[in-house]
C-alpha cells in the first residue's frame, strides 16, 4: 500500500508525504479501491506553487481512509468508464481546470463559469452568454415520445435547476438534472489569498443554509487542524448537538413535505410546526435558527449554559411522544403506503455503483454512516443506529429518517447529561496555518458524507479549498430513481432525497 | 380515521396571536443591533476590521444591517462596549440608506408606498424566486405557510407563476447564472409589481461579497420596494415586514 497514505479524519499531513505516482500507476491504484469496495470521497484537482496541475484522490474503504497524488496533463484517459463513481468528479475537474478526460461517456458542463486557467473551454461554451449554454440534453426519439422542460424557477419555494424527462406516455424513460443556477464561486471565495480569514467560517455556513452546521463543523475542524487549537470536550458535545439538532429539524419537515406531496395533510401541518420548534432549540443555542454563527474555529462562539441546557431537555420531552405519534400515523395510513412503497427505487447494484451517502445510500443497503466510521466531535461517546429498510424506494428513504430522528431524540439527552464546560471562543482576524499541508475532514450531516479538504502553500496560504456536500454524489441516485416511473411520482421522490442545489452548484 | 382524531386533538390550536398580541424572541435571538456612540474609537476601529462582512461604519458609527450577517462576532469582540444585539424582530426598511443604522429604523408602515396599500393590503400573490441562495432564507420563508405563522390568513400567499403575482421575493445574492432568470421572472409579473429582497444576499452579496460570480445587488437590476435583512430573516421579521408595509 505505498501508494496510498494512510490518513486520519481532521488530521493534518504534511503534503510532501502524498504520493505523488506517475499517473497510469496512480490510475490503477485508485482505480483498485474504488472499484471493489472502496468510494470516492474527494477528488479535485489544483494548481501548485509552480503551477504544475495536479489531482488528489481521498477515498474511503471499510474503515480506513486514504489520500494519493499525481500531476495531471491537459487530456487523460477517464476513470468513469472503469468505474462510475468518477462521473461528475472528472466533469468538475473538467469544468474547474479545462482538462479533458478522454472516453469519458458523460461529458456536460456541471455549473457554467469559465476554468480557472485560460484553458479553452471543454464544452465550447461562450461564458459572456447567459446559461445554459452549449448543454446537449439527452433525448429519445419517437411519435411516441414527448420531453417536459421544467425549470429553473420551480412552482414554489425552492431553489433552482432544470430537470429534463423524456416520456413516453406518463412513464419516463429518462431525466436529466442540469444545475450551475446557484454556483457563487464560494471555492473561490474561500481561497482568495490576502482575504481576512474571519470570512471564512461566514461563508462555510451558507455553502448549503440547511446543512450549516455540517458544514461549519468541517470547516472548523479544517482549520483546527491546520492552524494547531484544541476544541474543549464541552464544546464537542455541544457542536454535536447542533448537528443533531438539525438533522431533528430537516428529517421531521421532510417527512411532513412527503406527507404532503401524497396529499395526507395532517402529518405536513403537524410536521411543518414540530420543525420549527427544533429550528428554536438551535436559536437557543446559536442565536439563529439554523446554527449560524455557533460553530467557529477552536469551538463555539456562546456559551450553552444549565438554562440553554433545561430548555432542550423540557423541549425535547415535550416534542417526543407527539413525534412518534405523528410517525405512526403517517406509516400506518395505507393511501400513504400504496405511494411511499415501489416508488422511485435505487436497488443496491446501482446505489453502490453511483457512491450515494446519507440516508439515500443507507435505504439502499450501504451502510456508512460516518458518524460510525470516521467519528468527529463527541460521537465517539454515543451510539448510533443501522436501519434495516433497505429496499431503496420512497418508503425505505422515509423510514430511515423516521428511524434516525428516533435516535438523534434520545442522543440529545444523553449528551445534555454529560458535563458541559465550554468556554466560548473569540475568533482572531487571522490564524497561521501549518505550511505545506493537508488536512481533509468528514462529518455526516442530515443528508450525508460531507467533506472539505484544504492545501496550505509554503507560506500557510489557502492554496486549495475543496467542498463536497453530499448532494454532489446523491443528484444521480434521483435521475436514477425516475426510471420507468410516472412523471407524476417526481415531487414524491425528489422530496424523498431532497438535494441542496447550491451544495452542488457551491 | 381515529388516529387523525386523536392527534388533532394531542396537536391541539397552534397559530400565533401576532400581530394581535406581541410576540417575543428567545433573548439569544440577535435582532436589531445599537452602536453605542460613545465606544473608544480604537476599540470600535478594532471590532469593525474584525467585521467579517466589513459592515460596521466608525466614521458614522453606524452598522449596514444590509451586510451585517448578525453573527454576533462584534458584540462579543468589544464586550458590548460597540454594538449590542437587541432580540427586536422588526427590521424591514423601504429603502437601502435606512439600513444603515445606529439602533432605529424608520417607521415601515409609514414609507410604505401608499398605492401598494391600496392594491394589495387585501390580497398579495408574491412569485419567489432563490436566486443563489443558501436555502436558509428560502426555508424560513416557506415555514410562514406552515400552522404557527399561517400567512394565508392575512390574504397573501406565494404562488407557482408570476402571471398570478403581484411581485417577487427574491432571496440569494443573484448569481450571474440566475441573472437572466430573475429579470424575466420580474417581466412576467404583470405591473404595478413590487420587488422584495429578502435576506443580506440580494441587498448586498451577504457571505459572498466580492464574487465575481454574483451580482450582488438587486436593486442595480430591478428597483426594490422593500428590504427585509438577516442571514437569513427571522419568518418573524418577514411577516412584520409584509404586514406593515402592505396592511
Amino acid at each position: 500500500m505505498d501508494n496510498l497514505l494512510q490518513i486520519q479524519n481532521g488530521q493534518a499531513v504534511s503534503r510532501a508525504d502524498i504520493p505523488d505516482l506517475d499517473f497510469p500507476l496512480f490510475q490503477q491504484t485508485v482505480l483498485d479501491v474504488t472499484r471493489h469496495s472502496g468510494f470516492v470521497v474527494q477528488f479535485f484537482a489544483y494548481e501548485d506553487e509552480q503551477s504544475t496541475l495536479k489531482l488528489i484522490a481521498v477515498l474511503r474503504s471499510g474503515q480506513m481512509l486514504y489520500v494519493t497524488g499525481c500531476s495531471l496533463a491537459d487530456e487523460y484517459p477517464s476513470f468513469t468508464p472503469h468505474c462510475e463513481k468518477f462521473h461528475m468528479f472528472e466533469r468538475e475537474i473538467a469544468e474547474q481546470f479545462g482538462v479533458r478526460p478522454t472516453d469519458h461517456p458523460w461529458l456536460k458542463m456541471v455549473r457554467y463559469h469559465e476554468n480557472c486557467r485560460g484553458k479553452e473551454d471543454i464544452f465550447g461554451n461562450d461564458y459572456s452568454q447567459d446559461i445554459p449554454g452549449n448543454y446537449p440534453y439527452f433525448t429519445v426519439d419517437g411519435e411516441a415520445i414527448h420531453e417536459v422542460a421544467v425549470g429553473p424557477v420551480h412552482a414554489g419555494i425552492i431553489e433552482p435547476g432544470h430537470f429534463r424527462f423524456q416520456c413516453a406516455g406518463e412513464k419516463v424513460f429518462s431525466l436529466e438534472i442540469q444545475l450551475g443556477y446557484q454556483h457563487r464561486g464560494a471555492e473561490k471565495l474561500l481561497e482568495q489569498a490576502g482575504q481576512p480569514l474571519n470570512r471564512l467560517p461566514v461563508i462555510a455556513e451558507s455553502i448549503a443554509g440547511d446543512t450549516a452546521i455540517g458544514h461549519s463543523l468541517c470547516h472548523s475542524q479544517a482549520i483546527e487542524a491546520l492552524a494547531g487549537l484544541t476544541v474543549n470536550d464541552g464544546a464537542k458535545i455541544v457542536r454535536t448537538i447542533a448537528l443533531e439538532l438539525e438533522r431533528i429539524a430537516n428529517h421531521i419537515g421532510d417527512l411532513g413535505a412527503l406527507s404532503g406531496d401524497v396529499a395526507f395533510n395532517p402529518p405536513m401541518a403537524y410536521f411543518g410546526r414540530i420543525r420549527g420548534e427544533f429550528l428554536n432549540l438551535t436559536l437557543t443555542m446559536a442565536g439563529n435558527r439554523f446554527g449560524k454563527g455557533l460553530v467557529r474555529p477552536g469551538g463555539i462562539a456562546f456559551p450553552v449554559l444549565a438554562e440553554h441546557r433545561q430548555i432542550l431537555r423540557n423541549k425535547i420531552a415535550d416534542e417526543t411522544p407527539g413525534i412518534a405519534h405523528v410517525c405512526e400515523l403517517l406509516f400506518s395510513a395505507h393511501t400513504v403506503l400504496a405511494r411511499f412503497e415501489q416508488t422511485g427505487t435505487v436497488p443496491r447494484h446501482i446505489a453502490e455503483k453511483l457512491g450515494l451517502v446519507g440516508y439515500a445510500g443507507r435505504a439502499s443497503g450501504l451502510p456508512y454512516d460516518a458518524r460510525i466510521t470516521f467519528p468527529t466531535e463527541a460521537y465517539n461517546q454515543v451510539t448510533i443506529n443501522n436501519n434495516k429498510k433497505t429496499v431503496g424506494d420512497v418508503f425505505s428513504r422515509a423510514s430511515v429518517r423516521r428511524e434516525e430522528v428516533k435516535r438523534s431524540l434520545q442522543i440529545i439527552p444523553e449528551l445534555l447529561a454529560k458535563e458541559i464546560n465550554a468556554e466560548p471562543v473569540a475568533v482572531p482576524a487571522s490564524y497561521s496555518l501549518a505550511p505545506d499541508s493537508f488536512v481533509v475532514t468528514i462529518n455526516e450531516a442530515w443528508r450525508g458524507e460531507v467533506s472539505h479538504c484544504l492545501l496550505t502553500d509554503k507560506d500557510g496560504s489557502i492554496l486549495r479549498y475543496k467542498i463536497k456536500d453530499p448532494s454532489f454524489h446523491n443528484w444521480t441516485g434521483l435521475a436514477m430513481s425516475l426510471r420507468n416511473q410516472g412523471i407524476s411520482d417526481f415531487p414524491l421522490c425528489n422530496k424523498s432525497f431532497n438535494l441542496s442545489y447550491c451544495g452542488f452548484d457551491l | 380515521m381515529l388516529s387523525v382524531i386523536q392527534n388533532r386533538r394531542e396537536q391541539g390550536y397552534r397559530t400565533t396571536p401576532y400581530p394581535k398580541e406581541p410576540i417575543n424572541l428567545y433573548s439569544r435571538y440577535r435582532g436589531l443591533p445599537t452602536v453605542h456612540q460613545d465606544c473608544d474609537k480604537a476599540l470600535a476601529r478594532q471590532c469593525a476590521e474584525a467585521c467579517p462582512q466589513q459592515a460596521i461604519d466608525v466614521e458614522r458609527m453606524v452598522i449596514d444591517i444590509g451586510r451585517c450577517t448578525f453573527c454576533g462576532q462584534c458584540e462579543i469582540q468589544s464586550q458590548g462596549k460597540l454594538v449590542t444585539f437587541s432580540n427586536n424582530f422588526e427590521l424591514g426598511a423601504s429603502s437601502r440608506e435606512a439600513l444603515f443604522t445606529s439602533g432605529t429604523l424608520p417607521a415601515l408602515a409609514e414609507h410604505s408606498k401608499q398605492h401598494f396599500k391600496s392594491l394589495f393590503g387585501r390580497s398579495l400573490q408574491l412569485r419567489q424566486i432563490s436566486a443563489g441562495g443558501c436555502n436558509s432564507c428560502e426555508a424560513d420563508t416557506n415555514v410562514l405557510g406552515t400552522p404557527f405563522f399561517d400567512l394565508q390568513r392575512f390574504g397573501i400567499d406565494f404562488v407557482a407563476s408570476p402571471r398570478h403575482a403581484d411581485g417577487i421575493h427574491v432571496t440569494g445574492p443573484i448569481s450571474n447564472n440566475m441573472k437572466a432568470a430573475v429579470l424575466s421572472t420580474y417581466e412576467a409579473v404583470p405591473a404595478p409589481k413590487v420587488v422584495i429582497a429578502s435576506g443580506c444576499c440580494p441587498i448586498s452579496g451577504g457571505p459572498f461579497w466580492g464574487s465575481k460570480d454574483i451580482v450582488g445587488d438587486l436593486n442595480s437590476l430591478i428597483p426594490v420596494d422593500l428590504y427585509i435583512p438577516g442571514c437569513p430573516p427571522h419568518p418573524m421579521t418577514t411577516l412584520h415586514a409584509l404586514l406593515q408595509f402592505f396592511k
